[in-house]
């Protein structure tokens, strides 16, 4: 099977949890024999480290990389592209940038959908895989002109991204017709699955819930950092869909009867302003500390640091970060409003809105070391059991189907 | 000649409400009495007032048809409280004649294995519970969960008992039978009486599993199945919760005209009989049985496992006999109460981690989310517990405040 993908983002370049979870998905695709074609937009940053991805790593053969130049970022707003292009002139030696980025990120995401026609002339493929609405445009070209089959792969929703105020009419508009113009629909929960039905009024005859996993390295599961006091962590973009505020009411909570902690807030978004002086307001300044955008290896040294990961999410399509944090051992408390809690048994659960029950139980964790390792333990053994087979065999019995007729 | 000795165990936790750090100090309300009143009801009309309408009938039609039964204390609290016409019927069973009460501890605890003083008072309170309800003197000791070995058969001997219940496992019986009395080792006169689980089990858990080779399960075939042991056995011993008729199985599953069915299809047999368990045990035991370690009728490890199998269960059991001093020195009857009731081996069993991700019956009857939010919950309402103990004995108890929650409390109200 040779599937055409297109995605914006891939590691060791990327913002987030869907970079990860393509890159996942893919492995677990060519593991499994299948030919990717993954194309994802190129920014000035990402350009050595992909080719050196494609080379390198023997578990990559059967997958070719092929990026368009482009800004995009699915985390972006329209003001930060602009920003970001901005940046990029002024830093251009040359006038020639100016010609491959658009007016703006929609004219971005119509710039890419009118590469991706290019590149479905001259790619071979059985089946086209979008990922997320910057791309729908592009697997819908790419349908028309082939006549292959599409299936959109839902990772978040302008409903999850906004916390439902102030949708962006545009970008529901192009969600909702990748979905109704796709053969097939792949939604990373049954939460995802039930927005999917409930805003965009989709059959949910045509849905798939394909669950994200996680990859493991030889090197996971020990922790060798030494550690000094109490440490809660989040670790998620500042942004209104991951709660970092509501993280933030409940750590003003735990200290004012359990002093000896420390919150530590990795990540940066357009919250990041409001949360440092909203903890100037609560009084804790001293107690939380802003870490700011980590990659790499600062990741995982984050996670090692921590007694308790928090992910307090307000609407969480999926949400890898958990299991990375049991990758890293350590326990995790994660939001009923997730994806990830509909697998995951071996976390502490808690609704974003509940401070209580959230301070209630990071007190209980951080005194009862016994909690906290079986939290740990269990959760590690458990999330071992993770692995990006399944999904990948999942999706290839979805492509199967496709190719063997049902079209909408 | 087998005899068929049936005995049935009877038990309601108090479950505790969701309580949470911010309520220590504040809140002496522990209990969820609403989901205890709910599951109350639930289980009565389902399993408890039919299944005792159904066991009356027979009672009063079948000659030489008897039943055995194991009441908790915290479960009779419970009918008294929410349920009275179920603590009725049980009178009514009992005023047959025909029905033996085992003896037991009456919060359903793992006392035994914590403080011999606590299991012995808790015995007592049982006793004269069963004695001022029933009007019942029973001679026979089940422990909780049947927990059981050589120590604690020797033990329970000295309180005067004439036998002693425990899980048949092979892996003590071997090539024996469970159909047989025996003799724990190291004991002079108390008698063991072993649960058949194959037989008991066919009924309490694969009675309704479709996907079990001998489903449907009619009484016909089941009592072929016990006729079998006849000539390899004296008595037939089929222990299991009472739940299991109506609330485990539901009614749907055919379980009541199973029972229906059940009396009459063994006495068709001119060889066969009901019998109580003191009544089987005044037979001669055929051999001793030597049983070193802590064996149980849970799960497949027939161990502690379920109760004490992670660091959450231990800490929190031993953390709660820690205080059983202080509690007792303040002679108030509510604290008392209140820390036995927390004693209720239930509360550990909510917190175990063993196949929780996989989803079983762990899961079923569980009340929380997660173990962790039962060791949560256990633990914050200990910690108030433990507040008030110091309150009213502040010596005694400081070393373990000295490691808890509930001293951040104490130094910020200071």
């Amino acid at each position: 099977m040779r599937v055409l993908m297109f995605g914006w983002e891939f590691p060791p370049y990327a913002s987030g949890g869907l970079g990860t979870a393509c890159e996942g998905l893919v492995k677990g695709l060519a593991k499994k024999g299948q030919e990717v074609t993954f194309v994802a937009p190129k920014t000035p940053d990402s350009q050595s480290s992909r080719i050196k991805l494609v080379s390198a790593n023997d578990a990559m053969k059967n997958i070719k990389i092929t990026t368009i130049p482009g800004l995009m970022s699915p985390y972006m707003t329209c003001e930060e592209y602009k920003q970001r292009k901005e940046e990029i002139m002024l830093h251009a030696k040359e006038p020639g940038p100016a010609r491959l980025y658009g007016k703006n990120l929609f004219h971005e995401v119509h710039l890419f959908s009118e590469r991706a026609k290019i590149i479905s002339k001259h790619e071979r493929f059985d089946v086209i895989h979008a990922h997320d609405w910057l791309t729908f445009k592009a697997g819908i070209k790419a349908k028309q002109l082939s006549k292959k089959p599409l299936v959109v792969h839902v990772h978040a929703t302008e409903f999850d991204r906004t916390g439902g105020n102030n949708i962006n009419q545009y970008v529901y508009n192009i969600e909702k017709e990748g979905m109704t113009k796709a053969d097939r629909i792949i939604t990373v929960s049954n939460y995802t699955k039930n927005m999917v039905v409930n805003n965009y009024g989709i059959d949910p005859a045509k849905i798939d819930v394909v669950h994200n996993a996680v990859e493991f390295k030889d090197s996971d599961f020990n922790s060798s950092i030494a550690k000094h006091g109490k440490i809660v962590l989040f670790l998620g973009r500042l942004t209104l869909q991951k709660g970092p505020d509501y993280f933030m009411y409940a750590a003003k909570r735990v200290l004012d009867v359990y002093p000896d902690v420390k919150f530590v807030m990795a990540g940066s978004g357009d919250m990041e302003p409001f949360m440092i002086e909203k903890a100037a307001e609560l009084g804790i300044a001293d107690k939380m500390l802003f870490a700011g955008f980590l990659k790499g290896d600062d990741v995982d040294r984050a996670y090692q640091m921590a007694d308790l990961y928090v992910m307090p999410s307000v609407s969480e399509p999926f949400g890898i970060t958990p299991l990375e944090a049991l990758r890293n051992s350590v326990p995790v408390m994660i939001s009923r409003q997730s994806g990830v809690s509909e697998v995951l048994a071996n976390a502490l659960k808690v609704d974003f809105w509940d401070i209580d029950d959230m301070a209630s139980k990071m007190i209980n964790v951080l005194h009862y070391s016994e909690l906290k390792e079986e939290l740990r333990d269990m959760g590690a053994r458990e999330v071992r059991k993770f692995s990006w087979e399944e999904p990948a065999a999942k999706c290839i019995d979805i492509y199967n189907q496709m190719i063997g007729g049902t079209q909408w | 000649m087998v005899n068929i000795c049936l005995y049935f165990q009877v038990h309601q936790p108090f479950r505790l409400r969701n309580y949470s750090v911010f309520e220590i100090g504040k809140n002496n309300e522990y209990f969820d009495s609403k989901k205890n009143i709910q599951t109350m009801l639930k289980v009565a009309e389902k399993c408890y007032l039919p299944m005792n309408r159904l066991l009356l009938d027979h009672l009063k039609n079948i000659d030489g048809f008897k039943v055995a039964f194991s009441i908790t204390g915290t479960a009779i609290e419970q009918f008294e409280k929410y349920c009275p016409e179920v603590l009725q019927s049980f009178k009514d069973l009992a005023a047959t004649g025909k029905v033996e009460f085992l003896s037991e501890t009456y919060y359903h605890s793992l006392s035994y294995l914590y403080s011999k003083q606590e299991f012995k008072d808790q015995i007592e309170m049982h006793m004269a519970l069963m004695k001022k309800h029933f009007k019942a003197k029973p001679t026979v000791f089940r422990n909780t969960e049947l927990i059981y070995n050589n120590e604690m058969a020797a033990f329970v001997e000295k309180l005067g008992y004439k036998a002693m219940i425990a899980e048949g496992w092979d892996n003590y019986l071997q090539w024996r039978s469970p159909n047989f009395v025996y003799r724990p080792y190291g004991t002079s006169k108390i008698k063991l009486l072993l649960k058949n689980y194959r037989l008991s089990d066919d009924v309490a858990f694969r009675f309704s599993n479709k996907g079990w080779n001998e489903w449907p399960l009619t009484a016909e075939k089941y009592c072929k199945w016990l006729n079998s042991v006849n000539g390899n056995g004296t008595n037939i011993n089929l222990f299991m919760d009472y739940e299991t008729f109506g609330e485990h199985q539901w009614a749907d599953t055919g379980i009541f005209d199973f029972m229906k069915a059940f009396p009459y299809e063994v006495l068709k047999h001119p060889d066969n009989g009901f019998v109580t368990p003191s009544e089987a045990a005044k037979q001669e035991p055929v051999g001793e049985l030597d049983i070193p370690h802590v064996l149980s009728w849970a799960d497949l490890e027939r161990d502690l496992s379920a109760w004490l199998g992670n660091k959450m269960q231990n800490s929190a059991i031993s953390r709660l006999y820690q205080l059983e001093r202080s509690v007792m020195e303040t002679g108030n009857k509510e604290l008392i109460d209140t820390w036995r009731k927390l004693q209720t081996s239930d509360h550990f069993y909510y917190m175990s981690t063993k196949y929780f991700s996989d989803g079983d019956v762990h899961k079923y009857f569980n009340p929380y989310d997660s173990p962790y939010d039962g060791f949560i919950t256990f633990m914050n309402v200990l910690n108030d517990l433990m507040l008030r103990v110091n309150t009213l004995n502040p010596s005694k108890i400081n070393k373990y405040l000295s490691s808890s929650i509930a001293r951040n409390w104490i130094i910020s109200d200071q």
